[in-house]
Parts: structure tokens; C-alpha cells; sequence
């Protein structure tokens, strides 16, 4: 709990390393096109990371529910699993987020070490909440695909003369 | 099986996921799958008398390429440079700002460096000066310059077609270097050595042999809208009887075929044919459908200047056979800035026709004189100015509308005004989105240029997040359901987009929208909309 409270304190500076960690496994002239367009409709990509970080921050601040956690990663992971990227890659952000809390909240006795371990159970959790929503865009992408080819192949054979449309009152109705 | 398999530890330790940091020249191309096309169909390749045609795989090492293949691409490169000053002058005078950096939209979604505009003009650039400049051929590499390689070859055709030629980047250019141009040429260079993608060449081939897209024969064509013409009649119990080539009629409608072969766009097909009908019951004008030239869109535009002009001619052939005053265009994209910017040079001059003059209201469409092509919201603008369409918006109520600003018509005939005219006369809920993502600035679909293929979903994902984005935000502030637009790319690819980014939000044309509004004579009580969706009140 103490940890949690130390984490709402430095919440600012995690997040700004959290995100610059993040936008820098673009490469280095997307990096800096992410973090320094503000307006978010000239740079969605890089506000909306920045949006989802924030929220997924405040989830775990709160120990929030998994479904505020899924809310909050959906955004970002939406992007993710469609730009040129492994699913490692796409997933690896919230990893990180173990060494930055490190980083900023040092480790001071026993009591921190154990705070430590909820912190790592939370973003574990935040983990695998990452992995079925980047499987479910990867999914909506293929169902997209096959939605587009369905229609494209019925469409022909409509065309083509070769179905006909059961009429409602047609015989056997 | 197992063998095969990689173990745990092998597996992190190739994970890496720092970015090179290498120079763009240094990173090497990495063809991914999502990102890319099919290659042609070789024998639509043939159909059009182009080169090279045989069966490729962008993903092979072997990409068949002639012999010579170097000589052909650096004589081809020599010709368009004598050919076409702009090129040479678009060639030499970028001084790399970075103006246009992050303004395109498969940059800003795919975070892909090459797409940047000024970099994926630099893949070309880079052997412009190799083999053109003389300060290239000294400099080498240090004065930006390259030579020619496969690697090179397989560059260019990855990042030209990643590249909607929507022209946002060249908005932001200080020095009006026209982007899409680049992109045009060097989609040209690559057809000389067969390099196309297949759903430009297979549609480019139908429309030269059968006239459409789809190579949807005439008859079937009539089919289609005979299917219509018995939808309408169940929604409005109006019997509407469109006419098929029929000489000394007033008016020649072409519109892209996809308006008749695919939803959304059929519901603007049939917005056509129901204002067509209330113009000829009211006004006695008569507008005529073609067969022949039944396809306003030309990917020819996207694979040479010779193949758009060859499928852009049955457009003028058919005017004048017909005997027509003048041609009025529907609800398309690239057929506009084909229409504004090549047609009159190419295939013009069009002084058989008459300069367009709406015979109902006595308007001179004055941007038209010379194409003698009017945009349909135009026309329709013009009747609603004019007070010439009894309207109930009311009937739309039920759609909380934005528009989204088709690239082609915004940015390539200055077509801004007119459709927000017309859905704020047949609608009572419109709201803008924000304004650097509209009018000239406006966001592509994603997949435009021949891009809207199934196997590229990624790509057109990616690419169309910007405009997304933007939709998503007047969702969230103003509760926006609907997306209007005037292009049947943007019919065809938004509702992808929108299902996969924003999936309450549907897509419509525009004249969908007049047609659900319009108080069509001797009609019955309608009950529902154009898609059979209850009209607001009549519920149950």
C-alpha cells in the first residue's frame, strides 16, 4: 500500500520515463516526432500512448478492476497490433514498467521489498490483460480480412448469375 | 518436429527490440506481410499490353526481372525527366525541411521512417542524383546519392505502394513539390519492369476490356440497378425507370462502379436514381446512365499517364456519341482530380459539349467550362440553393453526421463547400471534426491508389488511424454516428477502418443522405431509409 502511495507521488516522472521508454522502440526519428508533436490529432499515435500510459498508471495507483485495466490498454495495443512490429515487441512497454518503478522508487528495507512483489503481481496481471486484447486486434484484423474476401467471392457468383436469394415466400415457406 | 523447434533461451536472446539507429539509406527493406499487395496477375498484365508479364512473389528472392532491368528503369527515368519538367524541378528542389515529414498518414500510423514523404521521395531521388547530377556522381553517398540496386528496386516498390497519392504531405510543402507526382512516376518506372500490384492491374484490365472495375458486363450492370430500381420502390412505392444510353438525353451520369456493386455505396446509387426521377417528374430533365462508360474511377491514373488517358477517353467517346449537353460525375475520389487535372489535356479539348449550365436553375458552372464535368454535389448544392428539392431532414434524424473531406475532390478540385451544404440542408445533426484533420488538411481513408485490398489490412489499419482518430473524437463529444463522404473508396474502405477503430460510427454517401430526405412525388408513407432501418418515430 505504502508503495502504492509512493507511486502516486512520482507518478509525473514515471510516466514521462515510461512513455520515452516506450516511443523509443520506434525508431529514432518517429521517437522524436512521438514526443514532440503535442496536438493529438497531428500525432494520435503518440497522445494516445501517452493517454494510455497515464491511465494504466492510475489503475494501478488505485488497484483498479481488470476491466479499467483492458480499457486502458485497448488504445495503445490497438495501434500496436497493426504497425510493422513483432508481438514482443508490441507488448513489451508494460515490462518495462518493473525496471522504471525501480528506478524512481528506490528500495528502502524489507517492508518496500515486499511492495515490490504486489507492484510486479499487478503489472503480470497488466501483462496478460495485454496479450488477449493484442490477440483479439490481431483477430478483428483476420475477421476484417475474411469479412472483405466473403463478400468478394459472393459477390461474384451473385453477379455471376450463379446464386439465387431465397425469397421468404418462395415455395417451401 | 521438435528439432526444428527454437528453445526458450534461444528465443529471448534474439529478441532486441532497439531500433538500428542506422541511417535510412543503411536500413535495409524488410517486406512485411500486412503491409504489402499481391503482385499482378500476369495475364491482366498482358491484357494491357504491358511489360514483363509473368507470375512474382514480392516475398521471393527472384523477382523475374529482364536482363537489363537496370538500363530500362535508368532510360525510363532519362525519358520522364525530358518528358515532364515538373518531375525534373520536383527531383531538384526539395531542400529537405521536413515540412512534410509527419504529415502523411502512413508515416503518423505505421511510425515507418520511409514513409515519410520527404524520405520515400529520397528512395528516388537518391538514384536521380546517382545517375543524372553531377554532383551525385562525385559525391556519392555523402551528396545523398545511390546507385541503383535490386535491394534498391525492392524499396521502391514496398514504399510506392505505401503511398496513397492523397497529397496531404504536399499541402505543407513550401515549395508546392507535388508528392503524389513522385509517387505516380515512380509507380510508372516499376510497371516498365512488371511490378504492379494486383488490384490496380486486374481492375485496370477490366475497365479497358469490359468498362468497370469488376468487368461487370453490361447486362449484368442493368441487373444491378433493376435490383435497385425494386428496393426503391418497396421503400418510397415510387417506381423510378432510370434510362440507359439513351441519345439527345440532357445529361450523361457516370459514377465509379463500385457505387453500384458494393455496400455502402448501393444506397448512393440509389440516392442517384431516386433525385434523377424527382428531376425528370419535376423539370422534365433527363440524365442517362451508360453501360459503356460505366466507371468513373481510373486506375490507370495509378499505373501510367498512357493507361489512365486510355481509360479515361470512353468518358468524352460516350458524351459525344451519345449526343449529350454535358456530363455530370458522381460520387468519387482519384476520377476527380483525373477530371480536373489530366482529362481536359489529355483527352480535351471536350468542345463537342456545352458548357455546363444547370437547365433548372440557369446556374453556369463556371469551374466546368472547360472539362464540361459537373460534381454532382455541386448540382445537387445548386438545386437546394435554388430551392428546387422539396426536403424533409428530418427523416435523418437519426444520423448524427460528420463529413470526411475525400482527399481527391478536397485537395485536387477545391470541393469543400458544396457537400457540407447539401448535408446541413438534408440533415439537422452535423459537426465538424477538428479542423487540421478536414478541407485541405483532411486525413486519407488509408486506402486510396489502389491500396484497398484485402491482404494489406494492417497497412490500411494503420494508415487510416489519423482520420479514425479524428471520428472517434466527434463520437465522443457529439455522440457522431455517421461518417459522410463523397468517394467509393471511402465507402468501401471507412467501414473497416471505422469497425475497427470507432465501430459505432457507419459510413455514407452523400446523396444517401438527399435521397432519404427528399419528398419524392406521389410517394407512399416511408416507413424506412434506403437500408431499410426504421426513419425516426416510425419505430416500433
Amino acid at each position: 500500500m505504502r508503495r502504492a502511495k509512493s507511486l502516486a507521488a512520482k507518478k509525473k516522472e514515471i510516466l514521462k520515463s515510461w512513455f520515452k521508454v516506450t516511443v523509443d522502440s520506434y525508431p529514432a526519428d518517429t521517437a522524436r516526432f512521438l514526443k514532440g508533436q503535442k496536438d493529438p490529432f497531428a500525432n494520435p499515435v503518440g497522445d494516445t500512448t501517452y493517454r494510455s500510459l497515464g491511465a494504466l498508471l492510475d489503475a494501478l495507483e488505485n488497484g483498479s478492476a481488470p476491466e479499467v485495466m483492458a480499457k486502458a490498454l485497448d488504445p495503445i495495443l490497438r495501434i500496436r497490433a497493426v504497425q510493422p512490429m513483432s508481438p514482443s515487441q508490441a507488448t513489451r512497454f508494460v515490462f518495462s514498467l518493473k525496471q522504471i518503478i525501480r528506478q524512481h522508487l528506490p528500495d528502502n528495507g524489507r517492508a518496500g521489498a515486499g511492495d515490490f512483489r504486489d507492484m510486479d503481481v499487478k503489472i503480470d496481471e497488466m501483462a496478460l490483460a495485454a496479450f488477449d486484447i493484442y490477440v483479439a486486434c490481431r483477430e478483428k484484423v483476420f475477421e476484417l480480412k475474411a469479412t472483405e474476401s466473403r463478400k468478394q467471392f459472393f459477390g461474384s457468383l451473385k453477379r455471376a448469375g450463379l446464386m439465387v436469394e431465397t425469397e421468404a415466400d418462395g415455395p417451401g415457406f | 518436429m521438435a528439432d526444428e523447434l527454437i528453445t526458450p533461451d534461444e528465443l529471448l536472446s534474439k529478441i532486441d527490440h532497439r531500433p538500428s539507429g542506422a541511417g535510412w539509406m543503411d536500413t535495409p527493406v524488410d517486406i512485411r506481410k500486412g503491409m504489402y499487395c499481391y503482385a499482378s496477375n500476369p495475364k491482366s498484365v498482358e491484357t494491357l499490353g504491358l511489360p514483363n508479364a509473368r507470375a512474382w512473389n514480392p516475398l521471393d528472392e527472384d523477382w523475374k526481372l529482364p536482363e537489363n532491368w537496370q538500363q530500362i528503369i535508368h532510360e525510363g527515368f532519362k525519358e520522364r525527366l525530358e518528358k515532364f519538367r515538373s518531375f525534373k524541378v520536383f527531383m531538384d528542389i526539395c531542400v529537405r525541411c521536413g515540412a512534410c515529414a509527419d504529415k502523411c498518414h502512413f508515416f503518423i500510423g505505421t511510425g515507418d521512417p520511409k514513409n515519410m514523404p520527404v524520405v520515400r521521395a529520397e528512395l528516388l531521388r537518391s538514384v536521380y542524383r546517382n545517375d543524372f547530377t553531377t554532383a551525385g556522381k562525385i559525391l556519392g553517398k555523402l551528396g545523398g546519392a545511390r546507385p541503383m540496386s535490386l535491394d534498391v528496386l525492392k524499396e521502391w516498390w514496398y514504399y510506392m505502394f505505401q503511398c496513397t497519392e492523397c497529397r496531404r504531405c504536399s499541402v505543407f510543402c513550401p515549395y508546392g513539390i507535388d508528392t503524389a507526382e513522385i509517387t505516380i512516376m515512380a509507380r510508372e518506372l516499376l510497371n516498365l519492369l512488371g511490378l504492379n500490384i494486383d488490384w490496380i492491374a486486374t481492375p485496370v484490365a477490366n475497365c479497358y476490356r469490359t468498362g468497370n472495375h469488376l468487368g461487370i458486363q453490361p447486362h449484368a450492370f442493368k441487373d444491378m440497378l433493376d435490383f435497385f430500381v425494386e428496393d426503391i420502390e418497396e421503400v418510397t412505392g415510387v417506381l423510378v425507370n432510370p434510362a440507359y444510353m439513351e441519345k439527345d438525353a440532357d445529361i450523361l451520369f457516370i459514377t465509379p462502379s463500385g457505387d453500384v456493386f458494393a455496400d455502402p455505396g448501393t444506397y448512393t446509387c440509389m440516392g442517384y436514381m431516386l433525385l434523377f426521377h424527382y428531376l425528370e417528374e419535376k423539370y422534365g430533365l433527363k440524365v442517362t446512365w451508360s453501360t459503356y462508360a460505366s466507371e468513373g474511377g481510373n486506375f490507370g491514373f495509378f499505373t501510367s499517364h498512357e493507361t489512365m488517358k486510355r481509360l479515361n477517353s470512353k468518358m468524352y467517346a460516350e458524351a459525344r456519341r451519345l449526343g449529350v449537353k454535358w456530363i455530370l460525375g458522381g460520387e468519387c475520389g482519384h476520377m476527380w482530380r483525373v477530371i480536373s487535372q489530366y482529362m481536359d489535356t489529355m483527352n480535351g479539348p471536350a468542345d463537342f459539349l456545352e458548357e455546363p449550365v444547370n437547365p433548372i436553375t440557369g446556374t453556369k458552372f463556371e469551374n466546368a467550362v472547360s472539362t464540361k464535368v459537373v460534381h454532382i454535389t455541386e448540382f445537387t448544392a445548386d438545386l437546394i440553393r435554388h430551392d428546387k428539392l422539396e426536403l424533409d431532414p428530418g427523416r435523418n434524424d437519426n444520423q448524427i453526421i460528420t463529413f470526411h473531406d475525400s482527399c481527391n475532390p478536397a485537395r485536387g478540385m477545391g470541393l469543400l463547400d458544396e457537400p457540407r451544404y447539401v448535408i446541413q440542408n438534408v440533415a439537422n445533426h452535423y459537426y465538424e471534426m477538428p479542423a487540421n484533420t478536414i478541407r485541405e488538411q483532411t486525413f486519407c481513408c488509408g486506402s486510396g491508389a489502389g491500396l484497398n485490398a484485402g491482404e494489406n489490412m494492417e497497412l490500411r489499419m494503420a494508415g487510416g488511424f489519423p482520420r479514425a482518430n479524428a471520428v472517434r473524437h466527434v463520437h465522443e463529444t457529439h455522440g457522431v454516428n455517421m461518417l459522410a463522404c463523397v468517394c467509393a473508396i471511402d465507402r468501401a474502405a471507412l467501414p473497416a477502418s471505422m469497425e475497427y477503430w470507432v465501430p459505432e460510427v457507419d459510413v455514407t454517401g452523400v446523396t444517401e443522405l438527399v435521397a432519404n430526405a427528399l419528398i419524392m412525388p406521389g410517394e407512399k408513407d416511408r416507413k424506412t431509409d434506403l437500408r431499410g432501418e426504421p426513419l425516426p418515430g416510425m419505430e416500433e
